[in-house]
């Protein structure tokens, strides 16, 4: 039987980096095939040329065994091709059925959009396949699991046939991700085949039929599940053994150095995020706070390093009582910050780097005094921390917009690091960033424990939480609903609270209200 | 956690509730123990109700006993105050500002025409007919905006657009190919701003300024060149006001509304098809996708670059429409400088009426009112000088933006060039 | 805080991947140096050919509104080539001329010894345009550098002119080292009131600069008109919008003998862009600034009240302004009319680009302006050419200084398309 697809010798050069170099891929009518690799692997850009985003510099692309050029998503659409991307491509403001048949419109006459037709075809398509959706909903007030199914919507009422999910995962939770891959097993049983991209290992070995791992743009092996185990998957993956899990330190816990009671906080839209929670953090031990994306973990930080102002409740921060902290109040008692949007909040993009690891603390000195800034102070401040922290390229005067992902999170690192810290508040330290760069940067927070500094480590990575924590608290729809110590719980258990097991209990009202309090998104 | 809620929102309005309350009664005081201050019991206000000139839908005079009425209004204004200070006008506050704000525009004119007379028909129409430009820049501004493209610009396109549109109407004789012209060259300058700003993604406020710049420069110099020494390249025949069979008729609302220059009845007709063509067509939905989230766009087949391209200059094609209203649609020659800011103040429409045509027309009504407000009573000799009446329209426009922006929210990718990777 | 962050919290998550394999080659190959003078030509190219390209633009609308081009054309195509080639020597000879003087009068006048006032009138006279578009023109900068764009410059120039007015000729008797420094502090104090209230909406309402300025500079202008024809008018000036002259005390003294009329207003720009340099680029408070204009999200991390620095930035700006508004009337004008400000605060908006908004490099590009527009009214009174030339070609330079991808395309220059970075961080309407 021919492949539905097939990629031959795919070839892609950026300015100064050989993206894909001869990628070679098959998939078979009906599998789900996973294509695992590290961040910057090149997995995207293989994606990307086969949905029509990148032109390849050589290769061929065959789709039911006869060979097509795809130059746009338009192509890749009409040749059956669709993509759920990692960060969704859905308009919050418009509703489903907008969504939907934008860019395949139904229409009257002269242009008239005819929404019913479209709407009735979501509705059947949605039957057809498990997807149920309110059709007539606005997609900014659904949830991230409903919005995907969206998205997988979009592609099946344009008959795709090849599916391509970038990271699915990334924003659910591992029961929604279980749900998640249902529905793909159901799409493929029904004639539909699937290529998703992932550096998940656990994914991979779980619902996969099939395994591609890409490193530095080459494929450097094939497998299927039952062959192959997570040990093995990320030496492929990284193309040497991998560490996974760090040594960890027996350390006498001290102080509390951060404690909140009954905090309340909102978010931009002024809803309540945070519903009243309490916990303390003790010297020379990590707090990890697990939980999805968007259950009020982001406010949490943002509250008690106080880049937000809380609604109500104390701070307790060494010790002292506050209604509300400002950041450089924060910074002056110790304390430092890794911000979970780095990019937006943790680094000046358009200013060096030397400029960026003053950031906090320029109008003291060493780096200002009397107000005038001491440059050489800087310089020397810039060239001992880019030594110490393996930053690339080691220009001082390079600015920050220049420089990678990973070395932007290294910037902020090494600047709120380099203080002698008895607090360290870290949001999604190691979001998107390649295996090197999360191992130093875990290597880095344990080392800072060990040397008796408190962190409340906000994640919603799982692993990371597992890896580094001492004790775990599980945020969801804004109340603490699990605490406990690591080693005497599970993943699987933290799982159950992540998707709101518990909650019940905890918080009787926190259901019923969630719906009201969407509906002012937006 | 719902009570909470509560909690949080009526914190917060508390403070605003409180400021309006203040204002409203302080407005109300100053009704009572300012305005009404000089009038003995005698005094009367007269409103004219028809237009000079109208034969057609006749109105009679209003005559208002000015101590009385202002006694009135302004204890209704203090008692809505205190109403407002102390229970709140809760969800209904949008009513009661609007009321109370005709209510105080009343209290002002039966204060500034005491012994006088004021001609509020007038003072109607032309408060239509200066809505106009600025309405048209709004709708420009909109186009332009939901497709992702800010357009500062709108101000030096109705200039430009002004000068051509009186160059060809005074060569030519002809209105209509005074107005295409005009609109053809607006369109030409937001064609170099969606190219500046689509193409060489520079940032959009500078490339409007630019094009404001270029605009000024171009008209003043072909102004002091040409347009000063030879007369006969500036005076234009104008559009004349066209009268609605029947509906003319109607006392009051006749002359207001439906004898009108076409301008009045272009603005009207522009304003129902883009309501109906950006939420109900394909091309509406496509050029608001485009302005939310180019890139969803752009994976499903969508040209962001040409649709932007495309909304910018019609864009420029509305503003030019809006120039042409200040040479051909009113004074029938080109002054320099002569949009006095109207551009920028259809953008504070656009906002005031979140992007949305109907609503900034409704805005754009108002700030034309607030024109027509400040010529009206310079007539007057008011013991205000004119000067100060003059700039209501500007105070009104910070005002208006002051009280407006932070509520509603405009398409999430203006301003955003994009960049396909 | 409301409308702090966006209304999604999703993080803005960067494309690793080939960006940052690249950026890892990019670190271990060494830079291939260049030698200072290919340098310093990198860091003027744009700049230098946006000039000329302005200029070429420029003479292009000379040619095509020039009547005596039409009729060359007419007579055949060479005295049609000839007639364009007259037309750009007549007007730039005169431009020239009048900016810079008669190059013959100025070697003349260094022989003999006799003259020299004469010879060199027309530069100094450039000089005397230098200081307002310098100080305008930093007021813009320091504007940008905080992230603001402040439109409102020409009111506030207006506004810094008339209380400058009105103090200089309201007190009578004051010794000149008291009221001259006097009145310019108060017109610069105005200014920044002017400045303050944009700001300050800005800050507490999210609503934008751009149009709150333009419409303060509308309301500074019918303000100035009632003024001058009311309360301040001159007298027996029959409602002509015009000021009594400020008294001799509150004037800025002149640094040469008559005829040249140049002012040490001009020193006190060159020192006061010296001063501004080094508070943006020295002093914490500078950073500050450019912290907040760079980064409002990032200036809240680091600590700063992203509030304040807003409308510290606005209102610097309009101190800016409102000190170039008292030294033109104090050095230049002695009083308030409605012809103050010729259009500084918008040209000074090129302007300040034009210098990458760095205070020292205004230096340079004010001069530019200046020579432009003293060399222009010589144009103008010389071949008619109106004024207003000079405001096309500066927004022509504007435009190929913001969008330098033109100047590379058309002079095919090689160049890494990082180095367009972006010139201004000016925020939509949203506040964002």
């Amino acid at each position: 039987m021919t492949p539905v697809l097939e990629l031959k010798g795919i070839t892609k050069q950026f300015p100064g980096v050989l993206a894909n170099d001869h990628i070679d891929l098959v998939l078979n009518k009906g599998e789900i095939l996973a294509l695992l690799g590290e961040n910057g692997a090149g997995k995207s850009t293989l994606m990307n040329i086969l949905y029509g985003l990148y032109h390849p510099d050589q290769g061929k692309i065959l789709i039911n065994g006869e060979e097509k050029t795809i130059k746009g998503p338009m192509d890749a659409i009409h040749e059956g091709i669709g993509m759920v991307h990692q960060h969704f491509m859905l308009i919050p403001v418009f509703s489903v059925t907008e969504n939907v048949m934008l860019g395949e419109e139904s229409v009257k006459i002269a242009g008239i959009l005819d929404k019913e037709t479209a709407a009735d075809r979501i509705r059947t398509i949605g039957e057809q396949f498990g997807l149920s959706v309110d059709p007539n909903a606005i997609v900014g007030d659904l949830p991230v699991g409903v919005q995907q199914r969206v998205e997988i919507i979009k592609l099946l009422y344009r008959n795709a046939n090849i599916l391509i999910f970038d990271e699915p995962t990334a924003v659910l939770t591992p029961q929604e991700a279980d749900d998640l891959f249902k529905i793909m097993r159901s799409l493929v049983e029904q004639g539909k085949s699937i290529i998703f991209i992932t550096h998940k290992l656990r994914e991979v070995l779980e619902y996969a039929d099939r395994i591609m791992v890409i490193q530095r743009g080459r494929v450097v092996g094939e497998t299927i599940p039952a062959e192959a185990d997570q040990e093995k998957l990320a030496e492929m993956m990284v193309g040497r053994a991998v560490d996974l899990i760090p040594d960890k330190l027996e350390v006498e816990t001290g102080d509390i150095v951060l404690e909140v009671k009954n905090l309340v906080v909102a978010d931009s839209t002024n809803k309540v995020t945070v519903h009243g929670i309490n916990f303390a953090l003790r010297a020379g031990e990590i707090l990890g706070v697990a939980g999805v994306q968007g259950n009020g973990q982001t406010e949490l930080g943002e509250a008690v390093t106080g880049m937000r102002e809380p609604e109500s409740g104390t701070i307790q921060h060494m010790g002292v009582d506050y209604q509300k902290i400002q950041p450089r109040q924060f910074v002056e008692n110790h304390s430092a910050h890794i911000p979970e949007d780095r990019r937006r909040d943790g680094l000046i993009l358009s200013f060096t780097v030397e400029d960026n690891l003053m950031l906090c603390t320029y109008y003291k000195p060493p780096f200002s005094n009397n107000g005038i800034i001491n440059r050489d102070a800087v310089h020397e401040n810039a060239v001992s921390l880019i030594e110490a922290f393996d930053i690339r390229p080691p220009e001082k005067l390079n600015l920050v917009q220049n420089l990678s992902g990973g070395n932007q999170q290294k910037v902020i690192v090494a600047r709120e690091l380099s203080r002698k810290n008895k607090l360290i508040v870290a949001s999604q330290p190691t979001r998107g960033l390649d295996v090197g760069s999360i191992e130093y940067i875990h290597n880095q927070l344990l080392k800072a424990r060990n040397e008796g500094c408190g962190i409340l480590l906000i994640s919603s990575e799982l692993d990371e939480i597992f890896e580094l924590s001492d004790r775990i608290l599980v945020m969801y729809k804004g109340t603490i609903t699990f605490e406990t110590d690591t080693h005497e719980t599970t993943k699987s258990e933290v799982g159950l609270y992540m998707a709101g097991a518990g909650a019940q209990h905890a918080v009787p009202e926190a259901n019923p209200s969630m719906n009201d309090e969407v509906k002012t998104y937006g | 956690m719902a009570r909470q809620m509560k909690d949080l929102s009526v914190r917060r309005s508390d403070t605003r509730k409180l400021i309006l309350g203040l204002i409203s009664i302080g407005l109300g005081l100053l009704v009572i123990l300012v305005f009404n201050r000089p009038f003995s019991s005698s005094t009367v206000s007269t409103f004219l109700m028809t237009p000079g000139g109208y034969t057609e839908g006749v109105m009679d005079d209003i005559l208002v006993p000015a101590r009385m009425s202002l006694w009135i209004s302004g204890g209704i204004m203090i008692l809505a105050g205190l109403y407002h200070l102390f229970v709140g006008f809760g969800k209904k506050e949008t009513t009661f500002l609007i009321l109370f704000s005709i209510l105080f525009v009343f209290s002002f004119l039966v204060y500034v025409s005491a012994d006088k007379r004021i001609n509020i028909a007038s003072l109607f129409s032309s408060a239509l007919s200066m809505a106009v430009p600025i309405t048209l820049g709004a709708f420009s501004g909109i186009l332009c905006e939901r497709s992702g493209v800010v357009n500062i610009a709108i101000e030096g396109m109705m200039l430009m657009g002004a000068m051509v549109g009186s160059i060809v109407g005074s060569v030519t004789g002809s209105i209509w190919l005074g107005l295409i012209a005009a609109m053809l060259s607006s369109a030409l300058l937001a064609l170099v701003h969606a190219w500046l700003s689509i193409k060489y993604k520079i940032n959009q406020i500078i490339s409007g300024t630019v094009i404001n710049i270029f605009s000024t420069g171009m008209t003043s110099f072909i102004s002091s060149m040409f347009l000063q020494n030879i007369q006969s390249l500036n005076k234009t025949p104008r559009f004349p006001n066209v009268s609605i069979p029947l509906l003319s008729k109607i006392p009051f609302f006749g002359p207001v509304l439906f004898s009108n220059s076409l301008f009045v009845y272009g603005m009207i007709l522009l304003l129902v098809v883009l309501q109906f063509a950006l939420f109900r067509t394909r091309w509406g939905l496509r050029l608001r996708s485009v302005g939310e989230h180019p890139k969803a766009a752009d994976t499903l087949g969508i040209n962001v670059y040409r649709t932007r391209y495309m909304a910018v200059i019609l864009g420029g094609l509305v503003a030019g429409f809006g120039g042409a209203y200040f040479s051909l649609g009113s004074v029938g020659r080109f002054d320099e400088g002569m949009t006095a800011g109207k551009g920028f103040i259809g953008l504070a429409a656009m906002i005031f009426g979140g992007w949305i045509p109907f609503k900034a027309m409704l805005a754009g009504i108002l700030f034309g009112f607030a024109d027509a407000l400040a010529s009206s009573v310079s007539i007057l000799r008011s013991p205000i000088p004119g000067q100060f009446i003059n700039m209501l329209p500007y105070i009104v426009t910070i005002v208006v933006l002051a009280g407006v922006v932070g509520s509603g929210s405009g398409p999430a990718a203006a301003g955003t060039p994009y960049d396909k990777e | 805080m409301a409308n702090q962050t966006p209304p999604n919290n999703q993080p803005t998550e960067e494309k690793t991947g080939t960006v940052e394999i690249f950026m890892e080659e990019l670190g271990r190959k060494p830079e291939r140096r260049q030698s200072w003078l290919g340098r310093f030509w990198t860091s003027i190219q744009i700049p230098f050919l946006a000039i000329l390209s302005g200029l070429l633009l420029g003479s292009v609308i000379i040619i095509l509104t020039s009547a005596n081009v039409y009729s060359g054309f007419r007579d055949g195509f060479l005295p049609g080539i000839k007639a364009i080639g007259n037309a750009i020597v007549g007007a730039y000879t005169p431009l020239f001329a009048g900016a810079f003087g008669s190059p013959s009068r100025i070697i003349e006048a260094l022989r003999t010894g006799e003259r020299i006032g004469r010879a060199f009138k027309p530069f100094t006279q450039s000089l005397v345009e230098t200081t307002p578009y310098l100080l305008s023109g930093l007021a813009m900068a320091l504007g940008f550098r905080a992230g603001v764009f402040n439109v409102g410059g020409e009111g506030q120039i207006y506004i810094g002119a008339v209380v400058a007015t009105y103090v200089g000729l309201s007190f009578t008797g004051l010794p000149q080292a008291i009221h001259m420094p006097f009145a310019m502090l108060a017109g610069l104090l105005g200014g920044a009131l002017w400045g303050f209230i944009p700001g300050w909406l800005k800050a507490k309402t999210g609503s934008h600069e751009v149009i709150n300025t333009i419409m303060m500079n509308y309301i500074a202008l019918r303000l100035i008109e009632y003024l001058l024809t009311g309360p301040m008018t001159r007298t027996g000036s029959g409602g002509m919008p015009i000021s009594n002259t400020v008294e001799p005390s509150a004037r800025i003294p002149m640094m040469f003998d008559p005829p040249i009329t140049l002012h040490w207003g001009f020193v006190l720009s060159i020192v006061v862009a010296i001063l501004v340099w080094f508070m943006l680029f020295k002093t914490t408070w500078g950073f500050n600034l450019q912290i907040a204009g760079a980064n409002k999200y990032a200036a809240k991390y680091a600590g700063l009240n992203i509030n304040l620095w807003t409308v510290m930035g606005m209102t610097l700006s309009g101190a800016l302004a409102g000190l170039c508004g008292s030294t033109q009337v104090l050095g230049v004008t002695y009083s308030m009319g409605l012809g103050v400000s010729a259009g500084y605060g918008f040209d000074s908006i090129a302007l300040a680009l034009l210098a990458n908004n760095n205070p020292l490099g205004c230096i340079l590009s004010a001069l530019l302006f200046g020579l432009l527009r003293t060399g222009s009214r010589t144009m103008m009174s010389n071949t008619g050419i109106p004024l207003d030339i000079v405001s096309i070609i500066q927004a022509f330079i504007l435009m190929f200084i913001a969008a330098p991808a033109i100047i590379r395309t058309v002079y095919r220059l090689k160049g890494p398309k990082e180095s367009d970075k972006q010139l201004v961080n000016v925020s939509n309407w949203g506040g964002n």
